[in-house]
């Protein structure tokens, strides 16, 4: 203990404390502060990075799940337009069809109607002209007959005759 | 202290196992070891006056020199042709204050072989320590368990200590606002030799701050880093042939460990007073007991730290001079070979140690700061 004391010098304990703590202080300012400092920030700088990749990956996530969904949606939507169409498609036939059908029996209601009418016309046209030459023919057979009068009265006898059988 | 035991443990079981054949060669060797220690009788010049040294005595007495502070930065001597020895080294300014300041270079010592004069005033050098004395002619007095009985002045010198706490302020300085700089330069990445100190940087936090302290650590971590850094650097520096041992001189571990206590101190938190003078938790007589046991203990805390770093220093030192020392005194292949792998072995050893207690220091610092900070939870371990 003697000895350690005897060692003790208070000159090199007093530099050692001015330097030591002037280099402490010096330190502090220049060095340790903007080391750590600089140290801190990096490693924040990290954990943000780490932190913002995996919020990437996750929106990336939900970006493709949404697309999912849409893309389900879509397909969905297709599928049901796919299927109204086609409902349309064969309800449009049918209608079409129905429709034809009216049409086809209208028209053909219409043609028989003025094939009757026609008929009819025809048939007047052809009976007022049967008549007339009928006449005519009665006429000229009639003058023909009239002219003696046998013959006259055979064909009043005649046409008596034919009005009893009708 | 567990530090130094193993190695001791060691290199006393290598030297009873070698012992016999160091028996051995000293017989041979002895005709021819009577010549060396006539001239180290010669070169021993300045200490005419005292009785002639063998070998063993005088690398015991380079040790003891090597261990204390000195005043000139001495790389090593040698003796030329005249068989004057020559010093290899710079003298480094002595800084006074008797009589009003008194500056000199210790080159004015001539290594002890003369008194140095500074307006008026006469100063030798006995034992690496500074005594004024009456005139030029004037030896130190001495009594008879040879201590000195002059005046000593009160001494600021800047000493080789003194100048290697410098150096290494200044390496560390420029070494880490480096470092420092180099984040800014580089987008946040450390460049150069900071790339080898920022791990160091962060486990210091990490490891050593943050898990013993808790979520103050930040006041303390100027104090951590700078004392982590510091005692490393300075004990690497003690393992290079410049020949210098800071950090086993017991006035900067003193300093530091003082620094240490203050900082606790001031920094402690109610709750920390609480445990020292009324311990919660026991009765109240015990309460009392407890309390000056409490406050020793602070004192002890860091007075254990100084010891440590100090002792393992001196022991490292010792050790490793001691086994250099052993190849001079062999002076033959076998030994001598043998003592070298073994300096080698253990130098190896003392790297590893001097950034132990470096981080030992660091880690009890933190752990004592932790102490003052710790927050109110007795229901966790009363």
């Amino acid at each position: 203990m003697e000895k350690l004391l005897d060692q003790f010098s208070l000159g090199l304990f007093f530099w050692q404390f001015l330097l030591f703590v002037g280099l402490i202080l010096l330190l502090k300012k220049f060095a340790w502060k903007p080391i750590l400092d600089a140290v801190n920030e990096r490693e924040e700088g990290i954990k943000d990075a780490l932190l913002s990749a995996e919020n990437a990956k996750k929106e990336m996530m939900n970006l493709k799940a949404d697309n999912q969904k849409l893309l389900d949606q879509a397909r969905a939507e297709r599928d049901t337009m796919i299927k109204e169409a086609r409902e349309i498609k064969e309800k449009m036939i049918a209608d079409a069809k129905s429709e034809a059908q009216v049409q086809g029996a209208k028209m053909i209601e219409q043609a028989k109607a003025s094939i009757e009418s026609e008929k009819n016309a025809a048939l007047a046209e052809l009976k007022s002209q049967v008549s007339g030459l009928s006449v005519d023919i009665a006429e000229k057979l009639l003058k023909a007959e009239l002219s003696n009068k046998e013959s006259q009265s055979a064909l009043v006898e005649k046409m008596l005759g034919e009005v009893k059988l009708n | 202290m567990v530090i130094s035991k193993k190695p001791l443990h060691f290199i006393v079981a290598a030297l009873v196992a070698f012992l016999p054949l160091v028996n051995y060669a000293n017989t041979t060797t002895d005709s021819t070891a009577v010549p060396v220690e006539a001239a180290a009788v010669a070169e021993g010049q300045h200490h005419a006056e005292e009785a002639p040294k063998d070998l063993k005595t005088e690398i015991k007495e380079f040790i003891g020199h090597h261990l204390m502070d000195s005043y000139d930065f001495h790389l090593f001597s040698y003796k030329d042709d005249a068989g004057v020895e020559k010093h290899i080294g710079f003298p480094l300014p002595v800084i006074l204050i008797d009589n009003g300041l008194q500056v000199f270079s210790s080159a004015e010592f001539h290594h002890g072989e003369h008194a140095a004069e500074s307006n008026g005033n006469y100063y030798r050098l006995y034992h690496g320590k500074i005594y004024k004395v009456a005139n030029a002619e004037e030896e130190v007095a001495v009594d008879e368990h040879h201590h000195a009985t002059n005046a000593q002045p009160l001494d600021f010198s800047i000493t080789k200590n003194v100048f290697m706490i410098f150096v290494v302020a200044l390496i560390m300085f420029f070494l880490f606002t480096n470092l420092a700089k180099s984040y800014a330069k580089n987008g946040g990445i450390a460049s150069g030799a900071g790339r080898f100190f920022e791990p160091i940087i962060l486990y210091i936090r990490d490891d050593i701050a943050i898990p013993n302290i808790g979520k103050n650590y930040k006041k303390y971590m100027s104090y951590l880093l700078t004392i982590f850094f510091f005692i490393w650097f300075l004990n690497i520096f003690g393992l290079t042939p410049l020949g210098i041992n800071v950090t086993g001189n017991i006035a900067v571990t003193a300093c530091l460990a003082i620094l240490t206590y203050v900082i606790t101190t001031l920094t402690a938190n109610k709750n920390y007073w609480g445990h020292i003078f009324w311990m919660p938790g026991v009765p109240t007589p015990m309460k009392i007991i407890l309390a000056p046991i409490e406050l020793l203990g602070t004192i002890i805390k860091p007075f254990s730290l100084m010891i440590r770093l100090y002792a393992n220093m001196v022991a490292g030192h010792v050790v490793l001079m001691s086994i250099i020392g052993l190849m001079f005194i062999f002076k033959n292949w076998l030994g001598s070979s043998l003592s070298f792998f073994l300096a080698f072995a253990l130098s190896l050893l003392e790297i590893l140690v001097a950034a132990l207690q470096a981080y030992i220091f660091t880690m009890l610092s933190a752990l004592y700061f932790g102490a003052a900070n710790e927050e109110h939870h007795h229901d966790d371990h009363h």
